[in-house]
């Protein structure tokens, strides 16, 4: 790297806040995805005025941009994949304003997800995006991914959330767009913005519409003999037009994993969960849980647990949100995709993923959001394994194709970043394809901001571009 | 028609078929905005259609405006050019419902209230009690953008609107999002689509999430003797656990709106007589739920409307209908109401609203200017200016009282528009507001999607 560069961003941010060494950038060549990819230097900004130096210096020197928060993405968009200036934003991590009259708050992009809805729950307030690494993400993150969450079911995802923003174009341009008061004249710009996936601009503030919290809450735990079982309790909750707060399924096998790591007491002889929240107004709870339960229990249902109080509802809770962590207790990795389907499809699409784990021979964990028919199976693999590697990828993308085939898509809530990219042609014409690129160019020009992002970087698919995880001993590259 | 209009009609025949290309001039009126009246008409019945006909237009340099039922194009500057209108109304078909899924993919042209129906009849239906609702279309409701009541619960088009199929100006047929209820593939395209009147694309095809139905809804309705009781009641709910379907603040008069004839021609049935009243503000709320949450409901709100100071209220069970629809209808009826209506819709911080609507009472009335005003609980404000003229002096109170409300609701850290006015006044009302700092950026994308500026030209804001 540019020894030069090297010295204007230390003399921008101090040497405190600039990494270059190999062992330093180690860190920062992967997120939660299987992804790798090294920057050549990582930066933390404290201020607007250090990204807007730090966007200067990128163009002045002609080398790559990407943006990051906590690093907890799956599926590569916060990775550097053409080198260049990774920017870390943990250091901007200010709640700047909270209108608890108005609901509404004004953040740094490196708040943590969970901060936030900490700091406003004493006035009965939420920010209500909820994605299982809440307590690690960043606000700036779930921004650029448009995260979702157990609770999106009823709530809505984070573009559901947020107003307005203050943005960097990586041409230099700092610039408020949207607005705190609703509807802001003009194109939706946040509505393009949110979502992504840091190759349009990068965030420095950022707006949200905070949640009242519910004044009651009831969690269920429906246990099932088969999956099926649990698949059409899905289907006709659905249907029946019963909207959980939340309807996440966990299958026999991830639940044994994450008994073993969280001791719930999740039931270690079935063949699938369903966790299943009710909220709002206390009269309408308790008939809710009700007819939900029924919904179980007319789909043979074993039992349904319902959570006795707080405590025991933030156990399962605690269950499901540190499910893929449990999982990686048991295997050195884990390929994690994140299909859509409709909901009707739950069934075929669950037995579809068990034949083409038996198929392959991968263990598969299925732990996901059900209620909105956004899949998280876990292919389980070892990525030192090149050969098993490319078996892996082959799985996912039967997986993908048949959620595709049901009339799906192939990211619910993770992005598409430098996974799924050689995908998109499965959903969009080259034209189609085109266009969106003529959108992001018109923001990002020289393409200097993230990369290699999104759109195929070479055309056609089956390309694969991830790469195995050194073997433990190998030297450093 | 000249002789270069001959040939495109021959070609714009060629496209969608002779019987579906209108020339007559009496005809054309029908399509005219602002008193520009296009060309030629051209109804097309599917996508590829469309394709060819913008590809066309653009290799001519013919400037486009789709419409649907045509309620709405009075909305934003009328076109600088305008040759052919894109009548959509023949793509009225339901591509695919799943009462299972709740997912709905329709045509462009698909009427709001036959869709309404259809969706009915599986307990379902589209949050949009939207304004026209009777004629509206899909692809109207989605390019003009505008609101509904049931916004304080379900939010807008935007909230759940899933996907979108649309011709760009230089006629590809492109795409966003799908028909899934949860989906972060690719750039959200569809969002830009609402609200942009047409400049962006045409679009043809709209997937929805649908709802449930309620199946039993009130509505509550409190009278306040000022603003000030009325909007405290209002923070009192947003304060509360209460997660209502629609809340609206009405001013005084808006009883007298209610009860006129224009509002009769949008609902035939009769206002319930003693809920709002002529001299008084009132607050009302819509709410759905089991028998113990209606009652609940009755009770806490009756309690805030006391501590609020009401000096009545009124539940509204079967009579509810006639009501809400009124309130549905707010603009057109006020539109109708006067020979020079301006509809001022300003945004601001929900806790702001009452200070932003004593700007704007303030602004109507140093300029002897009558006013009524309908506020969405969450800070949308729709202030209708009616005077009893159409002239000039008319003209210029109203581009004074109105340019106060912009820097007014600015100073707010809001914004606001004027929807409706007058088609002769737009060049000296500041429809679109105040000049934005994020205009530059709405240009960048006008040229990506619309290079050759075909589509409704000079219609959005800044005249993009």
């Amino acid at each position: 790297m540019d020894s030069r560069l090297l010295h204007d961003l230390k003399s921008l941010l101090g040497s405190g806040g600039v990494l270059h060494r190999p062992e330093e950038l180690l860190l920062y060549e992967y997120d939660g995805s299987v992804e790798v990819a090294r920057p050549n230097c990582v930066v933390f900004p404290r201020t607007t005025a250090d990204v807007l130096g730090i966007v200067k210096l990128a163009n002045q020197y002609q080398i790559p941009l990407v943006g990051r928060g906590a690093g907890t993405g799956l599926s590569g968009g916060a990775l550097s994949r053409k080198g260049g200036i990774l920017t870390v934003f943990s250091r901007m991590n200010r709640i700047l304003e909270i209108d608890i009259e108005n609901e509404r708050a004004t953040v740094q992009p490196g708040v943590v997800n969970s901060d936030l809805s900490a700091a406003v729950a004493h006035a009965g307030l939420h920010f209500a995006p909820d994605p299982s690494s809440q307590k690690a993400c960043t606000i700036g993150g779930n921004v650029s991914e448009n995260s979702g969450g157990p609770h999106t079911l009823a709530y809505g995802v984070t573009t559901n959330h947020v107003l307005s923003m203050e943005v960097i174009l990586p041409t230099g341009e700092l610039m408020q767009i949207g607005s705190a008061a609703l509807g802001a004249p003009g194109y939706d710009l946040m509505g393009l913005f949110v979502g992504s996936e840091g190759t349009l601009a990068l965030i420095t503030e950022i707006t949200v519409k905070l949640t009242r919290l519910p004044e009651a809450v009831k969690t269920l735990l429906a246990i099932f003999e088969t999956l099926d079982d649990a698949t059409e309790t899905v289907v006709e909750i659905t249907s029946r037009g019963i909207t959980p707060a939340a309807c996440e399924m966990l299958d026999g096998w991830t639940l044994r994993a994450v008994e073993a790591y969280v001791h719930a007491g999740f039931p270690l002889d079935c063949a699938a969960v369903l966790l299943l929240e009710a909220d709002g107004l206390r009269e309408a709870v308790e008939q809710h849980a009700e007819e939900i339960a029924d919904v179980c229990r007319a789909h043979h249902a074993r039992e349904v647990r319902v959570a006795r109080d707080a405590r025991e509802r933030e156990l399962l809770w605690k269950g499901r949100k540190n499910a893929f962590g449990a999982v990686g207790r048991l295997s050195t990795t884990y390929y994690v995709q994140d299909g859509v389907i409709p909901r009707t499809k739950l069934p075929a699409t669950l037995r579809h993923i068990d034949a083409i784990g038996k198929k392959y021979g991968f263990q598969i964990g299925n732990i996901f959001h059900a209620g909105d028919g956004n899949l998280h199976p876990l292919l389980l693999f070892d990525a030192r394994d090149a050969a098993q590697f490319r078996r892996v990828v082959a799985a996912s993308d039967e997986i993908i194709q048949f959620c595709i085939d049901m009339g799906g898509s192939i990211t619910g809530e993770h992005g598409v970043g430098m996974e799924k990219d050689r995908l998109m042609p499965l959903l969009f014409s080259e034209a189609q394809l085109d266009l969106m690129r003529r959108v992001r160019d018109a923001f990002n020009p020289g393409g200097l901001l993230n990369p290699d992002k999104i759109f195929p970087v070479s055309k056609g698919c089956g390309e694969i571009h991830v790469r195995p995880l050194p073997l433990a001993g190998a030297p450093l590259a | 028609m000249s002789p270069a209009g001959t040939s495109a009609s021959s070609r714009l025949g060629d496209i969608a078929g002779n019987a579906n290309v209108v020339n007559d001039p009496a005809q054309l009126t029908d399509y005219g905005i602002g008193g520009k009246s296009p060309g030629a008409v051209v109804r097309p019945s599917t996508a590829a259609e469309v394709a060819e006909i913008v590809k066309f237009a653009a290799a001519e340099k013919m400037a486009i405006v789709a419409c649907g039922a045509r309620t709405k194009l009075d909305m934003g500057f009328a076109p600088s050019r305008y040759d052919l209108a894109l009548d959509m109304t023949r793509m009225d078909r339901v591509v695919a419902y799943d009462p299972g899924d709740l997912t709905l993919s329709v045509e462009a042209g698909v009427r709001l209230r036959a869709l309404g129906q259809m969706l009915a009849e599986h307990q379902q239906f589209l949050p949009l009690a939207l304004p026209f609702l009777v004629q509206t279309t899909i692809g109207g409701l989605v390019a003009s953008g505008v609101d509904s009541p049931l916004r304080q619960f379900y939010g807008t088009a935007r909230d759940f609107l899933l996907g979108i199929e649309f011709v760009t100006g230089d006629g590809v047929a492109a795409k966003s999002g799908g028909r899934v209820v949860k989906n972060v593939t690719g750039y959200d395209i569809h969002k830009l689509m609402i609200g942009s009147l047409g400049t962006l694309g045409v679009i043809t095809r709209v997937n929805f999430k649908t709802f449930p139905l309620p199946m039993r809804s009130r509505g509550f309705v409190a009278r306040f003797a000022t603003a000030e009781h009325a909007f405290d009641m209002r923070n009192r709910v947003a304060r509360s656990v209460l997660t209502p379907l629609t809340t609206e603040i009405l001013s005084p008069r808006v009883a007298e709106l209610f009860e006129s004839e224009a509002a009769s021609r949008y609902e035939s049935a009769p206002m319930p007589a003693g809920v709002i009243s002529h001299s008084e503000w009132a607050v009302t709320i819509g709410y759905a739920g089991n028998e113990e949450v209606l009652k609940r409901y009755a009770a806490d709100l009756g309690r805030m409307a006391e501590e609020s100071g009401a000096t009545g209220v009124v539940v509204l069970a079967e009579n509810l209908r006639p009501a809400f629809n009124r309130k549905r209808e707010f603009i057109p009826i006020a539109v109708e109401s006067s020979p020079a209506a301006s509809i001022v819709k300003i945004s601001v911080l929900p806790a702001r609203m009452r200070e932003a609507l004593d700007h704007a009472v303030r602004a109507a009335e140093s300029n002897s200017l009558p006013w009524v005003a309908m506020a969405r609980g969450l800070g949308v404000i729709y202030f209708a200016l009616l005077p009893a003229n159409r002239d000039e002096v008319t003209e210029v109170r109203t581009a004074t009282a109105t340019d106060a409300i912009h820097v007014a609701s600015a100073e707010l850290s809001g914004h606001s528009t004027i929807p409706w006015c007058p088609a002769e006044w737009k060049s000296k009302l500041k429809i679109w507001g105040l000049p934005r700092a994020d205009f530059a950026q709405m240009q960048k994308l006008k040229r990506v999607f619309d290079p050759y500026g075909v589509l409704s030209p000079g219609r959005f804001v800044g005249g993009i």
